[in-house]
C-alpha cells in the first residue's frame, strides 16, 4: 500500500524557477524513504508540498490513497520535524509535546498518558519541565520527535533533522533515529543532502537533482548501479571515477581501483589493466587515497591505509579494475548504458 | 636580487614619544567617553537641569513675576502640593490623564495587533498601506492636532457633513435633530475625541513595533503549529501572541509615556474644556504655571507625572535586560 504518492507533482516559483518538476513517487507502508540531493535541488520543496506547507503548481499528492492537495497540513494526518526543530520557545517540553494533543482536544488524562509514552520512548522523561533554550541540540531533536510522535501520524516528514548537531552527536543520533523508526514502524520521509545519512538510514533513496528524481532505489542499488553520472558522482566519497572512451564514459568506484604489482595474480579477461601517471598518495588514517591521471583525466583509488602500494610521488603505475565493476554511461546524456564494446581505456596496458 | 631583510636597519627612525599622542583616539577609554559627551551634555542641559529646576520650584513660591529663589524664605515646603491636592480641577486632570492613557492604550494594543497581523501577510499594495499607516507618526503633533481641530469643528466639521449626507445627522435622523455633533463641546464626545486622536497618533508606532515583532517569529514555528493541528486562532493566541509579549510591552510602555505626558492634544483640541472635562496634568500645569503665572504650582503639578514615569522607565529597563539575556 502506498502511504504517500505524488503524481506529476510540480512546483514553479516563477517562469524560470521550477523547484519540483513532474515528480512521481510512491512511498510504501513503514518505509524509511530518503530524499537525497544537493541544496536547491527541490527536495525540501517536495517535502513541504507533501506536508501541505507549500501549494503545488500542478500534480497530485495522495496520502493513504486520498488526494490531499486541498487539505491544510493539520488535516493530513502527518507530522513534521523541522531542521530548526521549531520548538515553541515559551513553552516547557511538556507543553510542547502537549500542543498537538490540545489542538486535537484530547482530554487531560489521555494527554498525560500519551506524553509519558512518547517521553519514555525518546528518553526525555527528565526534561519535561525544561524550556527549549535549556536543552542541547540532541535533546531538542528528541523533543521535536516526541511532539511528532504523539500525533500518531500516518507519515513522519523529517527535514534535515541532524544538520544542527555536531559530527559526533550526529553519528549516534543517526543510529537512534533509525532504531526509533523501526520500533514504531511509521512511514518516514527524510530529507538530507548528506549521503552518509541517506545510505545509512534509508530503506530506499530518491536521488533528486534540479527538480527531477534521478534514481529511486535501495542504498545498494544507488551505489552499485547508478542510473546516471549525476548519481554516480553525487553518491560516494570520493565519487565514482569517470573516464571517457569514445561516446561512453567508463565508471568505476575508487575502492574497486587498485594497484597491480608484479606478483598480483590477474588475468586480462576479468581485470582491466590501466596505466596511470603522476600518482600521488594522500594518507587519511584509516585509509589512503591515490590520485593519478589517465590521459589527462583525474582518477582516484581508495585503499586501506595498511596497504603499501609502493607508489612514489609523481610516478607511473599500473592499476587494475575488475571488469564486473565497470559501469558505462552515455557521454552525452550521462545515462547508464550497456557497454557498446569491450573497454580498453586509452591508457590501458596489455599484460 | 638581494635576499629579503627581516631585521630593521640600525638607523631606522624611532617614533618620537610626543607623536604617540595621535593614537589617543584609538583607545576605547578615550574615544568612548568622547563620543558619549554630546549626548550627556544634551541630556543634562535639556532634561536634567529643567528637572532640578522643577523640583526646586515645586517647593518654593516663585511666580512669573518673581522667578528667582533668593533666600531660604522662598521655600514653602509642601504648601504647593497641599493647594494642588485640594483643587478639584487637579484631581479631575489626574483622573482624565489616567483614563485617557489607559483607554487609548487598550484600543491601541487591539488595533495594532490586528493591523500588524494584516500587514504581515502578503497582499497587493502592502507597501502603500504601510506607508499610509505610518503617516500620522511623521506629522508634527501640533499640526496634526490642528487638522483634527478642524475635523471636529463645531460648525464646519467634515465628519458632520458626511453624517448629514448619509442621513445620520440633522432633523429626523438618529443623531438629530441638531445639524452638528459639537464633538468638542460635549463632555463625552470631547473626551472620546481626545482619546481617538491619541489612538490615531500612537497607533503607527505600535503597529510598526508589532510588525517587527511578528517578522522576528521564525516561520518554522508558525508552520510547526500548523502541522501540529492548530487552527488560526490557536496559533495566534497560543503561539504568536505569547511570543510577541515582550516586544508588545515595549510598544505599550512607549505609548504610555507619550500619552501620559502629552500636552498638545488637549491644549490644541479643547484647551482642557468643556469646563475641565479634558483637562490633563500637562495642560493643567501649563495653565497654572505659565498662563496663570504661578510657576511654583505649575512645577508641583508637573511633578506628579514623575512617579508614574519612573515606574514605567524601570519596567522598560528590566524588559530590555530580560530580552537581552534570553
Amino acid at each position: 500500500m502506498a502511504v504517500v504518492e505524488t503524481r506529476k507533482l510540480t512546483k514553479r516559483f516563477s517562469d524560470e524557477v521550477v523547484a519540483v518538476n513532474e515528480i512521481d513517487l510512491r512511498c510504501v507502508d513503514g518505509e524509511f524513504l530518503v530524499l537525497l540531493g544537493p541544496s536547491g535541488c527541490g527536495k525540501t520543496t517536495l517535502l513541504r508540498m507533501i506536508g501541505g506547507l507549500e501549494q503545488p503548481t500542478s500534480g497530485e499528492i495522495l496520502i493513504a490513497d486520498r488526494v490531499v492537495n486541498n487539505l491544510p497540513p493539520r488535516a493530513r494526518q502527518i507530522a513534521m520535524v523541522f531542521q530548526s526543530y521549531a520548538l515553541y520557545p515559551h513553552m516547557s517540553v511538556y507543553e510542547n509535546i502537549a500542543f498537538p494533543l490540545k489542538a486535537a482536544k484530547l482530554d487531560k488524562a489521555a494527554q498525560r498518558e500519551k506524553i509519558a509514552w512518547a517521553a519514555s520512548i525518546l528518553g526525555i522523561d527528565e526534561l519535561l519541565k525544561r524550556k527549549p533554550r535549556q536543552l542541547s541540540g540532541g535533546q531538542r531533536q528528541r523533543v521535536a520527535l516526541a511532539r511528532a510522535l504523539v500525533r500518531e501520524p500516518n507519515v513522519f516528514l523529517l527535514d534535515e533533522p541532524l544538520s544542527n548537531l555536531d559530527a559526533q552527536r550526529r553519528a549516534s543520533a543517526r543510529d537512534e533515529l533509525q532504531v526509533f523508526q523501526k520500533d514504531i514502524g511509521t512511514t518516514t520521509i527524510y530529507v538530507t543532502h548528506d549521503q552518509v545519512e541517506a545510505m545509512g538510514m534509508g530503506d530506499r533513496i530518491a536521488v533528486i537533482d534540479s527538480g527531477h528524481i534521478r534514481q529511486l532505489g535501495t542504498p545498494h542499488e544507488i551505489y552499485e548501479e547508478p542510473a546516471d553520472t549525476f548519481v554516480a558522482t553525487f553518491v560516494g566519497s570520493p565519487p565514482m571515477n569517470l573516464v571517457p572512451e569514445g561516446d561512453e564514459l567508463v565508471g568505476f568506484r575508487p575502492e574497486a581501483f587498485y594497484p597491480i604489482t608484479a606478483d598480483t595474480p590477474s588475468d586480462t579477461s576479468s581485470v582491466l589493466r590501466v596505466n596511470v601517471i603522476n600518482a600521488r598518495e594522500e594518507y587519511l588514517g584509516s585509509e589512503k587515497l591515490i590520485y593519478a591521471e589517465v590521459n589527462g583525466i583525474r582518477v582516484v583509488s581508495r585503499l586501506p591505509a595498511n596497504v603499501d602500494a609502493g607508489i612514489a610521488e609523481g610516478s607511473s603505475a599500473t592499476f587494475g579494475v575488475l571488469r564486473s565493476n565497470l559501469r558505462h554511461f552515455n557521454a552525452e546524456t550521462g545515462l547508464r548504458v550497456q557497454p557498446g564494446r569491450v573497454p580498453v581505456l586509452s591508457g590501458a596496458a596489455n599484460a | 636580487m638581494t635576499a629579503p631583510v627581516y631585521a630593521a636597519p640600525a638607523n631606522a627612525p624611532v617614533e618620537p614619544a610626543t607623536k604617540q599622542g595621535r593614537f589617543l583616539l584609538e583607545r576605547e577609554g578615550v574615544l568612548g567617553p568622547l563620543l558619549l559627551l554630546p549626548a550627556v551634555v544634551y541630556i543634562l542641559a535639556l532634561v536634567g537641569f529643567p528637572l532640578i529646576l522643577a523640583v526646586l520650584y515645586a517647593f518654593s513660591d516663585v511666580t512669573v513675576g518673581s522667578p528667582h529663589i533668593t533666600s531660604t524664605k522662598d521655600f514653602v515646603g509642601l504648601a504647593n502640593f497641599r493647594v494642588i491636592l485640594n483643587d478639584p480641577v487637579f484631581r479631575e486632570a489626574l483622573r482624565n490623564t489616567i483614563v485617557f492613557t489607559v483607554v487609548s492604550q487598550v484600543i491601541v494594543v487591539v488595533l495594532a495587533t490586528i493591523l500588524g497581523l494584516v500587514l504581515a501577510e502578503d497582499f497587493k499594495g502592502k507597501r502603500l498601506v504601510r506607508f499610509l499607516i505610518l503617516l500620522p507618526w511623521t506629522t508634527p503633533i501640533a499640526l496634526s492636532v490642528l487638522g483634527w481641530f478642524w475635523m471636529l469643528d463645531s460648525v464646519y466639521s467634515p465628519i458632520d457633513y458626511v453624517m448629514r449626507e448619509v442621513g445620520l445627522l440633522g432633523p429626523h435622523t438618529p443623531f438629530g435633530p441638531a445639524r452638528n455633533m459639537y464633538w468638542l463641546g460635549k463632555t463625552n464626545l470631547a473626551q472620546a475625541s481626545v482619546i481617538a486622536v491619541h489612538v490615531w497618533r500612537t497607533l503607527p508606532l505600535a503597529t510598526v513595533i508589532l510588525l517587527a515583532g511578528l517578522s522576528s517569529i521564525p516561520k518554522d514555528i508558525v508552520e510547526a503549529a500548523n502541522m501540529d493541528g492548530a487552527s488560526y486562532w490557536r496559533t495566534l493566541f497560543k503561539v504568536k501572541l505569547p511570543l510577541l509579549t515582550p516586544i508588545m510591552s515595549v510598544a505599550i510602555l512607549f505609548s504610555i509615556i507619550f500619552t501620559f505626558t502629552d500636552l498638545s492634544v488637549s491644549l490644541v483640541l479643547t484647551r482642557g474644556g468643556p469646563v475641565n472635562d479634558t483637562q490633563v496634568i500637562a495642560t493643567w500645569a501649563y495653565f497654572k504655571g505659565i498662563q496663570g503665572g504661578n510657576l511654583a504650582q505649575g512645577a508641583a503639578i508637573a511633578l506628579f507625572m514623575v512617579p508614574v514615569l519612573v515606574v514605567i522607565a524601570v519596567l522598560m529597563l528590566r524588559l530590555a535586560r530580560r530580552t537581552e539575556t534570553t
